[in-house]
């Protein structure tokens, strides 16, 4: 073919430009940097995204419609099931939620342990997300070494409450039983040995080049924007807000503990990155201070319409048998009202929109979670980055489709 | 989050937006505000856009069924005013069938929430114009979380090794799915008396176990007027 006809002179070749077609190009939903089963319809011209289109739901199971027939006893485990990567803090949300309409009081050491495995499971949150994230852009090392120390704090759940990963531990009114002997003092051992793998992470990552090549300047979300796409947590933190549930609408002890908020200057992927190494070291700080200042005591209440009585009381007393007999089948009537409740999950503010009308059941149970917003500004944040970067994008995140597809 | 801030937003709010809010109270400490749903639009700019209120987050929006209501739905918008460190919640009545304006233009984020109460409910919403189905499957029939859609569904989808794809059938359960009623005569039913049944009414006068009545009396004052603020 010709170039062009207006060519007189030879030395000049001008390359006519080579037009491509824009195409829609389909991304999972079975692809190992779609984090789950995120079906991603994609339009681009070339490698550039004009938009992304993500297909949710195919983890869809209802939760919040089956938890409309279930006591709250019953509905715990579903929280369990959301975010899988750290129930418990669900857990906690759902949990505040009926103690706010029930009017119940904690105990302190439960409180201490529930503040302890929510910090846990922000360790295990970022582990899984910091790692994974870095296998997404080329690093395989970290998921290596990360995995190792995730099973060991799974460990520690399984120890308090018989599994490793759906927990249901927390109960309405304080936690299903108190720590096992000897599991504080390993856990202590754990937070002093676990500072030294963060370090070996990050010198493999904070000055990697292709790391940095791949992150920075990759996603940026202004500080505006993050608040109107409805962004929380480490990604809301990254755009340089200095903004956490546990600091500002402090919630069971966190009032008491001593613990900063870190900030991301630059709002993009390596923001991110850095807000959620530091906050790992942060859980530590906060998990030594528990296991230090935790008081001995019950840890659940001791209001038998809510909480089951001890094993040797059945045994000898009619009336706690009866009790426990009711807790097990009808479950405890929740006073008729409606509250929204949030804690901050380490992916953000998790909340739980609880509506009851007086019975056994909740009414309706709305579960807010905070990956669904951050997946929404998917399409946002990729637009105009090339298809790599979509991937390095999605990893920031830092979504379970658990919790998003419900 | 002192209660006096909140309850002088209140005060400011309804003063503010007295044409637009029909009420606004408190439930549980929270702070929420009623308002007509072809309103909400203006309703939730003056939140977003005034610096007493400072409401630049929409944190949640969600559908609620009411099946006995005159209006049978309710679509509340949760907001979080980051900068003065307040949550409110907007609740707007809906009919059946009745259209409400989208807010998609205030907030990026309620594109997918709006989506989301569709699929669900069946609310649609004007003015957002990628009005799909998000959660459930491709080609799904009906809106699951209203009261009357059963738990079980209508359809299951299996496999078939004959025609070589996944097929929808009406849903066939090996056993009903058992749905308890554990509601007792005795409990959490307190203002309703069985015919019959006149142990679970306690007389005002001559009652064998007085002190507990008079407990009882209390505690019921004491949840009324946590529920007023």
């Amino acid at each position: 073919m010709p170039l062009t006809d207006e060519i007189d002179t030879p030395d000049v070749v001008v390359a006519q430009e080579t037009h491509i077609k824009p195409f829609t190009m389909n991304f999972g939903p079975q692809h190992p940097a779609a984090h789950g089963v995120l079906r991603l319809v994609l339009e681009m011209e070339g490698e550039i995204i004009e938009r992304a289109d993500p297909h949710i739901g195919l983890l869809h199971r209802g939760t919040e419609k089956l938890i409309e027939y279930k006591t709250y006893n019953q509905a715990l485990p579903y929280f369990d099931r959301l975010d899988y990567v750290c129930p418990m803090n669900q857990e906690h949300a759902f949990v505040l939620a009926i103690e706010k309409l029930l009017g119940v009081s904690v105990p302190r050491r439960a409180q201490y342990i529930r503040v302890l495995f929510s910090e846990l499971g922000r360790v295990l949150n970022h582990i899984l997300n910091i790692t994974t994230f870095a296998l997404d852009v080329g690093a395989i090392t970290p998921a290596l070494w990360g995995f190792e120390e995730r099973e060991k704090a799974m460990e520690f759940y399984e120890r308090v409450c018989g599994a490793r990963i759906h927990a249901n531990y927390f109960r309405a009114g304080g936690v299903a039983k108190d720590m096992p002997d000897g599991l504080a003092e390993d856990m202590l051992e754990w937070c002093d040995t676990f500072p030294k793998f963060l370090n070996d992470i990050e010198s493999l990552l904070n000055e990697n080049r292709i790391f940095k090549q791949r992150t920075v300047d990759i996603g940026i979300v202004s500080a505006e924007d993050a608040q109107n796409l409805g962004f929380t947590g480490a990604m809301l933190r990254g755009s340089g807000i200095a903004w956490d549930l546990r600091k500002s609408q402090p919630y069971e002890v966190y009032d008491e503990l001593e613990f900063d908020i870190p900030i991301g200057k630059t709002g993009d992927c390596y923001a991110r990155y850095l807000v959620r190494m530091e906050e790992m070291k942060q859980s530590i700080h906060l998990m030594k201070q528990c296991l230090a200042k935790m008081p001995s005591g019950d840890v659940r209440s001791n209001d038998y319409k809510i909480s089951p009585p001890p094993k040797s009381e059945i045994k000898n007393s009619m009336e706690a048998l009866i009790n426990h007999f009711k807790h097990y089948t009808e479950g405890f009537h929740v006073p008729a009202g409606e509250t929204y409740t949030a804690i901050e999950a380490p992916k953000g503010e998790f909340g739980v929109y609880l509506i009851s009308d007086g019975t056994n059941k909740p009414y309706r149970c709305r579960i807010r979670a905070p990956g669904f917003p951050h997946l929404q500004a998917l399409d946002f944040m990729s637009k105009g980055h090339q298809l790599a970067d979509t991937v390095a994008i999605i990893g920031s995140l830092d979504i379970v489709f658990g919790e998003i597809d419900r | 989050m002192s209660d006096d801030s909140l309850i002088d937003l209140a005060e400011y709010i309804s003063e503010k937006l007295e044409k637009y809010v029909s009420s606004c109270e408190f439930i549980n400490g929270e702070l929420v505000i009623n308002a007509k749903p072809d309103d909400i639009c203006k309703v939730l700019q003056f939140l977003r856009d005034d610096r007493e209120c400072a409401f630049t987050t929409l944190i949640d929006l969600c559908g609620v069924d009411f099946p006995d209501r005159s209006s049978r739905f309710e679509v509340v918008y949760c907001l979080l005013s980051i900068r003065q460190n307040n949550r409110a919640r907007v609740r707007i009545a809906v009919d059946d069938g009745q259209i409400i304006p989208s807010v998609t233009e205030l907030f990026k984020s309620a594109g997918w929430y709006e989506r989301e109460v569709w699929d669900m409910y069946g609310i649609l919403f004007s003015g957002n114009n990628d009005l799909r189905r998000i959660l459930t499957d491709y080609g799904f029939d009906g809106h699951p979380q209203r009261k009357d859609f059963p738990l079980t569904g209508y359809v299951e989808l299996r496999y078939d090794n004959e025609q070589k794809r996944v097929v929808y059938e009406p849903v066939k359960l090996a056993q009903d799915f058992r749905n308890f009623d554990y509601l007792s005569p005795w409990e959490g039913m307190t203002d309703m008396q069985r015919q019959g049944d006149d142990k679970s009414f306690v007389p005002e006068h001559g009652c064998r176990d007085k002190q507990s009545n008079v407990k009882a009396n209390i505690k019921e004052g004491d949840t009324k007027d946590a529920s007023n603020g």
